[in-house]
């Protein structure tokens, strides 16, 4: 069953069309790679799924609902979490307080109530501490380092318990050792349940994480299939190397 | 560190204490009159830092809501049969309602703008006011003003002190609504909105939702605050009720303070009202009021953009933990700096 | 009936050209350097006084007067944009508001203590001089202050997309960050365009001050329309301004012949409101997601 389908999705930017009739699946449970290069539209599919965007034409439906217009608070409510190029936190709250501001359900009650407040902060020190970044709860955003900041962004979008997690370029200027850290997690999180799609330069983070892999080129799918045969298909490999 | 929090609580009390005694330790209209004007602004400033403060959306017609409140309560008070005295005080949270009624209109329409916009919409839309409260004569009277009943058994130098309480119970209720939300989901919302609002509509904050309640709440209180002042006062006028310099006042207490933190706008107001009134009593219509007062302005942003409590909490914190460290710690320190640098 | 609409619209269209002028720099303004600055139209009354005290003194037509204040108001800007402005580094938008409100009220207090707040008007000798058209009259003093605002914005246009340095302010508008990795010094950018919306607003002084009779506190009235202008143009964006100043102004003095002059005021800021809940960004604005 696929957890997101975008069918001939279209938006252009005056003369430029970013995204051209692009069709995608992505099954549920998979971890699927978005790749392609520079400028082929990825970051404008992924503001276009949740909401950053109003597109010109086509179809996004999640869980067989379309979810094209809804706004981006609605569609975190919805289930789908979303990560960005540069990891982006709240410099003026601590960690902590960055964990506390995902809202799921913008009921008047589940903000006033001072009982779930409690739960969540539990569950939000569970979260900092699977990341293993639970020493700087106190620390504020802005202090922390961009590694710290892109583990603290991918937990707090895990707070509310999202279905679908879109990463934007999670690998994006992390030194090795950290870089197999994120996999890792991603990959535990992936066991728990949890879909992700996500855009990704490093081709061998995309090899050894995902199971299923779609090439676009300027915002046209191009390619679709297991990372295997994506490496060794002559169109990808021209859309990359290519005049 | 329970050092700290005791002392603070000790002078949280201190303060309390000396704000309920004060028409009775220093009960001269002169003395109470600056405590009501100095506690107005207490609470004004307290108000305006939920909307601004919080959400970083900078509103400089709020002085429209002050205005409006004041105007309620008159045509309240002017239609229905209620005696003057303490009665009226009592239909000041009607006028709060009010307020936050036309609060729901303005913020739907000035909210659908980025926060550089809202500050537009937000003087245009005082300005409106201020012109329908000139022009609609039969109902506000105009340019000639609108009079308010007033108590004629409160003695002289009784009179204000009625008032001074009115305005510190809303000054304690706007702190107490300010101090809440700060604490709440809600608050941490704001404030993520503040930071980074995009982010904050990517993990799920309904933004629009969250920013119009804090709006019309500190519109609620500014309007009661305004309400209590048009009583005061016995007698409004549109140009000096719908005020723009009422609406920078509040603004610069709350910069001078600390945007953003509780107690910087208590300060701001406690600090700058009574230097206000001073200055208008000495120099009066003066031109040179204007400038001493830009120029006072001027200082305080340029040389402590982030307000005096922050910038304050910072060298505090800075000379805490170099104490902590200790002499001897940042004298090794430095030798091994040393050490190190040379070959 | 109708002469009198379609004196109001001529009138509109007048005087619109000056709004537009004082419009345009305050966009300009924004549009560089993300600041609203409250000051303009303090910093128009100003530009007015100056021509004034030349006017008083030399016994000079107004227009001439700009020969000096604007090279002086230019100057003036660069100054205080070097001194008041570019110190902010954290929450510029909003302290900007404050810092320029402040300095609004500082020439306030100065130009009250220097020139008294009796009212004052900028004269021409041929003040009175008038043509027919369509049936009414037209002042010179308006036709000629409308010249010199289309050759002011006309120049102004000209500088922005046939000079380097207009170049340079455009991308600065468009992406500081970008305009400054391709070399742009865009320190120096905003302090020469915070001077050039210096001296378009020295113009619209000799404009407005032909026009109006005006005093020191002559500035709230003119920086809220200035702001509902630019609001309803779309911040940054020159030509919204001048479309915006031209309706609005047209729009309101038709109001006043029709509706009354006390609402004509009310109308002006309702022609905004109206806009705003269609079209939230303004006629030229852009829908901006800052960052993405």
């Amino acid at each position: 069953m696929s957890l997101l389908e975008i069918s001939e999705l279209s938006k252009r930017f005056g003369g430029v069309v970013a995204v051209d009739r692009c069709s995608l699946a992505v099954p549920a449970g998979s971890i699927t790679g978005l790749i392609g290069p520079n400028g082929s539209g990825k970051t404008t599919v992924f503001n276009l799924v949740t909401g950053f965007l109003p597109r010109d034409s086509g179809q996004i439906r999640f869980k067989s609902h379309s979810i094209a217009g809804l706004g981006p608070d609605r569609v975190y409510g919805l289930g789908i979490g979303r990560t960005f190029q540069l990891a982006r936190i709240f410099p003026r709250l601590t960690a902590l307080e960055n964990m506390l501001v995902p809202v799921r359900r913008a009921g008047f009650r589940a903000l006033l109530s001072r009982g779930q407040w409690g739960h969540e902060k539990e569950h939000a020190m569970e979260m900092l501490d699977f990341m293993d970044i639970s020493q700087v709860a106190g620390t504020l955003g802005g202090a922390l380092s961009y590694g710290q900041r892109k583990l603290l962004e991918l937990a707090a979008v895990m707070m509310a318990r999202p279905e679908l997690v879109l990463l934007d370029e999670p690998a994006g200027g992390v030194n090795p050792v950290l870089l197999e850290r994120i996999a890792e997690h991603i990959r535990q999180l992936n066991r728990q349940g949890v879909t992700f799609l996500l855009v990704e330069h490093n081709m061998s983070f995309v090899m050894n994480l995902c199971h299923d892999v779609v090439v676009l080129q300027q915002g046209k799918v191009i390619a679709t299939g297991k990372p295997r045969e994506i490496r060794e298909n002559p169109a990808v490999l021209d859309a990359y190397l290519g005049t | 560190m329970s050092r700290t929090v005791a002392l603070k609580a000790l002078g949280l009390v201190a303060l309390a204490v000396l704000a309920l005694l004060l028409p009775i330790i220093a009960p001269d209209p002169a003395t109470t009159n600056v405590a009501v004007f100095t506690m107005m602004y207490v609470g004004l400033a307290t108000a305006w830092n939920i909307m601004g403060g919080y959400t970083g959306y900078i509103s400089l017609g709020h002085a429209a809501f002050f205005g409006f409140g004041a105007y309620s309560l008159g045509l309240l008070l002017n239609h229905l049969p209620i005696a003057p005295g303490y009665g009226p005080f009592f239909l000041v949270p009607v006028a709060g309602l009010l307020a936050a009624l036309l609060a729901v209109g303005i913020g739907w329409v000035a909210l659908r703008t980025r926060a550089a916009t809202f500050v537009i919409v937000t003087i245009a839309f005082m300005f409106m006011l201020q012109l329908l409260a000139e022009n609609l004569v039969k109902l506000t009277g105009g340019g000639a003003g609108l009079s308010l009943p007033y108590p004629r058994d409160w003695g002289g130098d009784f009179f204000n002190t009625p008032y001074y309480y009115a305005m510190l119970a809303l000054a304690v209720l706007a702190l107490v609504v300010s101090w809440w939300i700060r604490r709440s989901k809600f608050g941490l919302g704001l404030l993520a909105i503040r930071d980074d609002e995009d982010k904050a509509l990517a993990v799920g904050v309904p933004t629009r939702s969250f920013k119009l309640t804090a709006f019309v709440i500190s519109a609620a209180l500014v309007g009661m605050i305004g309400a209590v002042y048009g009583y005061y006062v016995t007698f409004i006028y549109p140009q000096f009720v719908i005020d723009p310099l009422i609406g920078i006042s509040m603004v610069l207490m709350v910069f001078l303070g600390g945007l953003g933190t509780l107690s910087g706008p208590v300060l701001g107001a406690l600090l700058l009202e009574p230097a206000q009134l001073q200055f208008a009593y000495h120099f009066g219509a003066s031109r040179l009021y204007l400038v001493l007062y830009s120029a006072v302005f001027l200082v305080v942003i340029l040389l402590m953009p982030r307000g005096i409590i922050p910038s304050v909490a910072d060298l505090w914190h800075r000379w805490r933990r170099r104490r902590a460290a200790g002499p001897t710690a940042s004298a090794r320190g430095a030798r091994k700096a040393v050490k190190a640098a040379s070959p | 009936m109708m002469a009198l609409v379609l004196e109001a619209v001529v009138l509109g269209v007048l005087i619109g050209g000056v709004y537009a002028l004082m419009a345009s720099g305050l966009t300009l303004i924004f549009g560089v350097m993300r600041i609203i600055n409250v000051g303009h139209g303090a910093l128009v009354i100003l530009g007015a006084y100056l021509s004034f005290a030349l006017f008083r003194s030399l016994h000079i037509d107004p227009f001439l007067t700009l020969v000096v204040t604007v090279p002086a108001m230019f100057a003036l800007g660069v100054l205080i944009q070097f001194i008041f402005i570019r110190p902010l580094r954290t929450d510029r938008e909003a302290l900007s508001v404050l810092v320029t409100y402040a300095l609004a009220l500082g020439i306030e207090g100065v130009l009250g203590y220097v020139f008294t707040t009796n009212y004052v008007e900028l004269r021409a000798w041929y003040e009175t001089a008038s043509f027919p058209i369509f049936g009414f009259y037209v002042t010179w003093v308006y036709v000629f202050g409308f010249v010199l605002c289309l050759a002011v914005l006309g120049a102004l246009f000209l500088m922005l997309y046939r000079t380097a340095f207009g170049g340079a302010v455009r991308a600065t508008m468009l992406n500081r960050t970008a305009a400054q990795l391709i070399g742009v010094d865009v320190d120096r950018v905003s302090a020469l365009a915070f001077g050039v919306g210096m001296a378009t607003a020295a113009a619209g002084g000799v404009v407005f001050g032909l026009t109006n009779a005006f005093n020191p506190g002559s500035h709230y009235d003119l920086i809220s329309r200035l702001l509902t202008i630019i609001v309803l143009g779309g911040l940054g964006s020159l030509r919204g301004a001048v479309i915006a100043a031209l309706i609005m102004l047209i729009t309101t003095e038709v109001a006043a012949v029709l509706i009354s002059p006390v609402w004509a005021s009310f109308v002006f800021f309702a022609i905004l409101v109206a806009v705003l809940i269609v079209r939230p960004q303004g006629l030229y604005g852009v829908r901006v997601r800052e960052r993405i």
